[in-house]
């Protein structure tokens, strides 16, 4: 059980995937112009993660990595398919990815409308793939570590978009400097908020 | 407030009085806490003349107690290093003349380089001079251990005032602490001059080793001399360590002050002179303060209960008066700018600022220090609570519009 609350809060604060590896930036700064969408976004990356990590995982150990094949008999023991995994991940999140884009258009259209062009491109944000490799490297030894894992992180990066849009809607009015409107002082405050998350680094619970 | 506007009145030096001419003498000193000066004394008007001015310098005033107590607590700990303290009152004048050559280069260096980048961007965007720095240029002294170098203060300075409050407009409009990024950006910086156990006694890094053990002196603040007693559980010396802390350090020493640490942070009486000052007149949320203390003393009694470590086996009320908790809790997280801003969120957000600072302090053995580092966190996620304290008011009184 502790295990699990630690793999959970390491995904949230401690590695969270914006702040301590910038992944997934860029539907992070396009989406998080209001609290509204960027919380949408938010769930459907926390749902894609929570689908592909444990789906990938199954992949992984049943018959990408070496010697996982050796379920189908004896003669396939020695295959190695892991230089197989970046595609079979990126298929699997690609396939999801549609079938979230469908749920979200038939039951939120206004969600579909506002979040455009960055649905379907969750099949490519970084942070999706990033979980599934994490997965990989960090070798999680049962599927409820893995899922854990993507509840986790997918939260991190939920609580990440949201707290920017959050920002982002109160300086709104803010006199900002003609140069840096938009992007330029989004990015200022993502490094500010990259600095008050680095007070997690090194937690080792 | 009020009696010291009649005060002023009485003396105000008219035209026919020989004063007449020190009159904008006393205009100067009046508008420091009444501005505008005619207020209206019933209907929906303007009741009183706060403004900006009146708020930064109550502030400073309420900083003042932390300052000079700091001051001589700087030298009170560089002879404690040299091994001839005595008493804490002993060698009045020398601890003072040593705490005040080491304190206020600092207070001036972050008071002129922040007043210039403040000049230059209200020069080059043409707009007024607006009191800001003020708060923020007493608090970076403060919070910075004593033998910090001059030119990291004025680079935390510059880096503090540009990125947190320039580029977001300017006073008012910024979104963490100032004096906080300044201290994160020393901290993650420059780990060696803001952590350890060279930095908190003045002028220790030129006392022989060998002295200061005769001292009984380690150098280290009590949360990281904490970190060295901390051995395996089975250990003897587990249980030992928080037993020397408690004979090393009475609780009474951590509330009087009479600890290495920041400048500022280490007397909690000097804080409570300045946080009775800030929540009579208002300044302070008291919301905020005693939220964070509450929450602080909740993780404190939680982390005592299951112990692990030697920080979790202090005792909570010990958790508030060591570290920089309580000048987190008065001057930092109650910073009306970066703070929530609607009152159900000013609770959450104070509760989740002293429960993560403890958080951080027991569970990172990296950053025992963590307060502040905590409350920057908070200030990140407090316009985050607000929108979501907002939304459910709406939704509430959308129900209530319904049912009606």
């Amino acid at each position: 059980m502790v295990d699990y609350i630690n793999i959970a809060l390491k995904g949230i604060f401690i590695e969270n995937m914006i702040f301590a590896y910038f992944l997934g930036m860029c539907s992070y700064l396009a989406v998080s112009k209001t609290v509204k969408t960027a919380a949408g976004l938010g769930a459907a990356v926390i749902f894609v993660l929570v689908v592909t990590i444990p789906v990938n995982w199954l992949l992984e150990n049943y018959i990408l990595q070496a010697g996982a094949l050796s379920w189908l008999g004896e003669e396939y023991a020695g295959l190695d398919l892991s230089f197989l995994s970046f595609i079979m991940f990126i298929a699997v999140i690609a396939s999801i990815v549609q079938l979230v884009e469908m749920l979200v258009e038939k039951f939120a259209p206004a969600l579909y409308g506002a979040l455009g062009i960055f649905l379907p491109l969750i099949a490519v944000n970084c942070s999706i793939l990033g979980g599934a490799l994490f997965m990989q490297e960090r070798q999680y030894s049962t599927i409820g570590e893995a899922t854990t894992f993507a509840v986790g992180s997918g939260i991190g990066w939920f609580l990440a978009v949201v707290a920017i849009a959050a920002i982002r809607e109160k300086i709104k009015y803010s006199n900002v400097p003609a140069p840096l409107r938009g992007l330029g002082i989004t990015f200022i405050i993502t490094g500010l908020m990259g600095i008050a998350f680095m007070s997690f680094s090194g937690i080792s619970l | 407030m009020k009696s010291l506007e009649k005060f002023m009145r009485k003396i105000e030096p008219t035209h026919e009085s020989k004063w007449a001419k020190f009159h904008p003498v006393w205009d100067a000193l009046y508008t420091f806490a009444f501005t505008p000066g005619e207020t209206t004394k019933k209907g929906a008007h303007i009741r009183d003349g706060i403004d900006l001015k009146r708020t930064m310098f109550t502030v400073i005033v309420a900083l003042i107690p932390c300052l000079l107590f700091g001051i001589y607590n700087t030298g009170h700990w560089h002879f404690v290093a040299e091994g001839t303290a005595g008493e804490f009152m002993d060698n009045f004048g020398d601890k003072l003349v040593y705490g005040l050559i080491q304190v206020l280069p600092i207070v001036i260096v972050s008071y002129a380089v922040g007043l210039g980048v403040e000049f230059i961007f209200c020069i080059k965007n043409q707009h007024a001079i607006q009191e800001g720095f003020l708060v923020t240029g007493m608090l970076i002294p403060l919070i910075v251990p004593a033998d910090i170098p001059l030119w990291m203060v004025a680079v935390a300075t510059i880096f503090a005032v540009v990125l947190g409050k320039e580029v977001f407009g300017g006073t008012g409009m910024n979104i963490v602490n100032i004096a906080l990024t300044a201290r994160a950006f020393l901290f993650f910086g420059y780990p060696t001059k803001m952590s350890g156990d060279k930095v908190w006694m003045s002028g220790i890094s030129d006392v022989p080793k060998e002295t200061l053990d005769v001292n009984g002196v380690t150098g280290a603040t009590q949360l990281g001399e904490l970190a060295t007693f901390t051995g395996p559980q089975e250990d003897w010396t587990y249980q030992g360590g928080i037993k020397a802390f408690e004979s090393a350090w009475s609780i009474w020493d951590s509330f009087v002050g009479i600890i290495p640490g920041s400048i500022g942070e280490t007397s909690v009486i000097a804080i409570l002179i300045g946080a009775a000052l800030l929540l009579y007149t208002g300044i302070a949320s008291w919301k905020v303060m005693t939220s964070f203390v509450i929450g602080g003393l909740f993780v404190g009694f939680l982390a005592n209960a299951f112990a692990v470590n030697e920080y979790m086996m202090l005792q909570p009320l010990n958790h508030l008066v060591i570290g920089g908790f309580a000048f987190g809790a008065v001057f930092m997280i109650t910073d009306p700018v970066t703070a929530a801003q609607t009152s159900t969120g000013k609770f959450i957000y104070g509760f989740l600022g002293g429960a993560l600072s403890i958080v951080i302090r027991v569970f990172n053995g990296a950053y025992p220090e963590g307060v502040m580092m905590a409350i920057l966190f908070m200030n990140v996620m407090a316009p985050m609570i607000d929108h979501y304290v907002i939304q459910a008011n709406i939704k509430r009184r959308l129900k209530r519009l319904k049912t009606a």
